[in-house]
């Protein structure tokens, strides 16, 4: 079953369209893609089992370190750019952004919200940090370097002037809601479709 | 035990050489491994490298050793001969049976020695093309080469695109750095420096310019190996407990080379390995006036592999292969295999890298 974030962006993406995916994994996203929407690509990773698992999916996968410049790719040479919830493992997300809409027209960026209620709560209550089903590690072993809320991530937005196009949160019941007050507080992810 | 025969095809159409010349009449050495199927969509084409041959796979009646690339390409391999039909030829200029300075000019009635022409990777690949033919294979599925056999691939992606499903090229250049040469010169050099060369007609004088190609494949082993991995296998190992302050065989590493160079004088001609080293000098496929009409018409699709500790062709050199072909939005992936193992990693065992040639094979097979 693909996972929801998946769903929700193919939703965004155009028939035909070119398509970067940052952290590719298994390259099921791009698989997703290939086959609804008929798009052109590559996925990019680090780890030679997802590059396997993505050969396995006979996406193209590119060996690489989304850390390092893009420069395999030259600027506009994609539709759409894609960090599905790796935001928060990379090393510096607004340089990263940047470059993301330099070899792309728009980039859409998913991550868990360190704002969602359940967060708070066991922070509050706990007053560890918190482990949840999405983010599974403890603070000493995490790879997730770079958590946000989604408070945290609009005010990049704003200070880089990154225009947001679309916004999606994401809930544990998997209903989707679009933005609003209370989102940073009920919304356990958020996928952003910026410019 | 897999035994496989060679085969041989003659041809007597003249294949025009980039330089030029013509070679009127030509021998090609080469074997089969596993049935060509119904649909023809099975061929696979093994290029080799500098001191490759045909005999890539199984072995011959007799032999201890099977082919060059046995762990690669066999049943139940990456390379599956069950369900592939795998070629491999011995390259022209090659000194296996495939027509080269060994070989008798039948126009002088004796062996080609220096008169051999220069031979290119564009050379071979046609070549190869005859062969094809001749084996009645419309469309290769895959064309797999290592090193200079990985330029091969690259090249028939870029000279026949519409018979080429997937070229898988590892451990290669797009083109040779000032620093591949220079190592290439000097190994030259070594073979043309001994007196028993004869200006490359050592053949009609009874002669082996044997020191100098010893000392050619002592340079090239050096460079196919890691630092690390040499020093894992040897280190500073003595043969004997003590320095004997000599300049006799002390060093385990010293050994070694001599071995793998007396070995490489009883298999390999002298003018073939001249000629290898210069079509790799060549290659420069980006630098062709055509080329930019060529990448446009490349349909391909391409795996490029290298590996972290090869300092002959760098990971850096295969990544620009794969920058140039995703500017020209081309399907390719790529991946750096961890390994000691320098240059020659790409012919042997390795986990991570048997397991991306075998998924990437199996997902392309009947794409």
């Amino acid at each position: 079953m693909p996972r929801k974030d998946f769903k929700l962006i193919s939703e965004w993406i155009k028939p035909n369209s070119t398509v970067l995916d940052l952290g590719c994994g298994d390259g099921g996203l791009l698989k997703l893609l290939t086959e609804k929407r008929k798009i052109k690509g590559y996925g990019i990773d680090t780890s030679i089992d997802k590059i396997i698992k993505s050969l396995d999916n006979n996406i193209n996968v590119i060996n690489a370190n989304i850390n390092h410049k893009l420069d395999y790719f030259s600027d506009n040479s994609f539709n759409y750019v894609i960090l599905a919830q790796s935001l928060q493992v990379v090393e510096n997300p607004v340089e990263l952004i940047r470059e993301m809409l330099r070899v792309g027209d728009e980039a859409i960026i998913s991550f868990p919200n360190m704002g969602y209620w359940k967060s708070r709560l066991y922070l509050f209550l706990k007053g560890r940090m918190p482990v949840t089903q999405e983010l599974p590690h403890s603070w000493h072993s995490t790879p997730n370097i770079h958590l946000c809320t989604i408070k945290d991530f609009k005010e990049i937005c704003h200070i880089n002037r990154f225009t947001i196009i679309e916004e999606v949160i994401n809930n544990q019941d998997n209903s989707n809601m679009s933005s609003n007050y209370f989102s940073n507080l009920f919304g356990e992810s958020a996928i952003f479709r910026i410019k | 035990m897999n035994i496989v025969e060679e085969n041989s095809l003659y041809i007597n159409e003249p294949l025009k050489l980039k330089s030029g010349k013509v070679l009127n009449k030509y021998k090609l050495m080469y074997e089969t491994y596993g049935k060509l199927n119904d649909k023809k969509n099975n061929a696979v084409l093994i290029c080799h490298a500098l001191s490759g041959n045909h005999h890539v796979a199984g072995y011959h009646q007799g032999d201890e050793k099977p082919g060059w690339w046995d762990n690669m390409i066999g049943s139940g391999k990456p390379v599956d001969t069950d369900n592939l039909y795998v070629v491999c030829m011995n390259n022209l200029g090659g000194c296996h049976g495939t027509t080269g300075p060994s070989s008798i000019n039948e126009v002088t009635k004796s062996e080609y020695g220096f008169d051999f022409p220069i031979i290119t990777v564009q050379d071979w690949v046609n070549s190869q093309k005859m062969l094809m033919e001749n084996l009645n294979i419309n469309k290769w599925k895959f064309i797999i080469g290592g090193s200079l056999g990985g330029m091969q691939a690259f090249q028939w992606a870029l000279d026949y695109p519409m018979l080429i499903d997937n070229a898988i090229v590892i451990a290669a250049a797009p083109k040779l750095t000032a620093q591949n040469i220079a190592f290439n010169e000097v190994a030259r050099q070594a073979i043309m420096s001994d007196s028993d060369w004869c200006d490359g007609n050592y053949l009609k004088q009874n002669k082996v310019p044997k020191r100098g190609l010893a000392l050619a494949r002592m340079l090239g082993h050096i460079t196919y190996l890691s630092d690390k991995s040499m020093a894992k296998k040897f280190g500073r190992d003595l043969k004997e407990e003590k320095f004997n302050f000599n300049f006799d065989v002390e060093f385990q590493i010293e050994s070694y080379l001599r071995y793998q160079g007396e070995k490489f004088v009883n298999s390999f001609d002298a003018n073939t390995y001249l000629l290898m080293t210069k079509a790799l000098d060549y290659f420069d496929p980006m630098n062709e006036e055509s080329f930019r009409n060529k990448i446009d018409s490349v349909m391909s699709k391409f795996l490029i592999i290298s590996f972290t500790s090869d300092w002959r062709f760098p990971p850096q050199r295969s990544e620009e292969l794969v920058r140039l072909l995703i500017q020209h939005n081309k399907n390719v992936s790529y991946t750096c295999i961890e390994s000691d193992g320098g240059h020659d990693a790409f012919l042997m065992e390795n986990e991570k890298y048997f397991q991306v040639m075998r998924t990437y094979i199996e997902a392309n097979i009947d794409a």
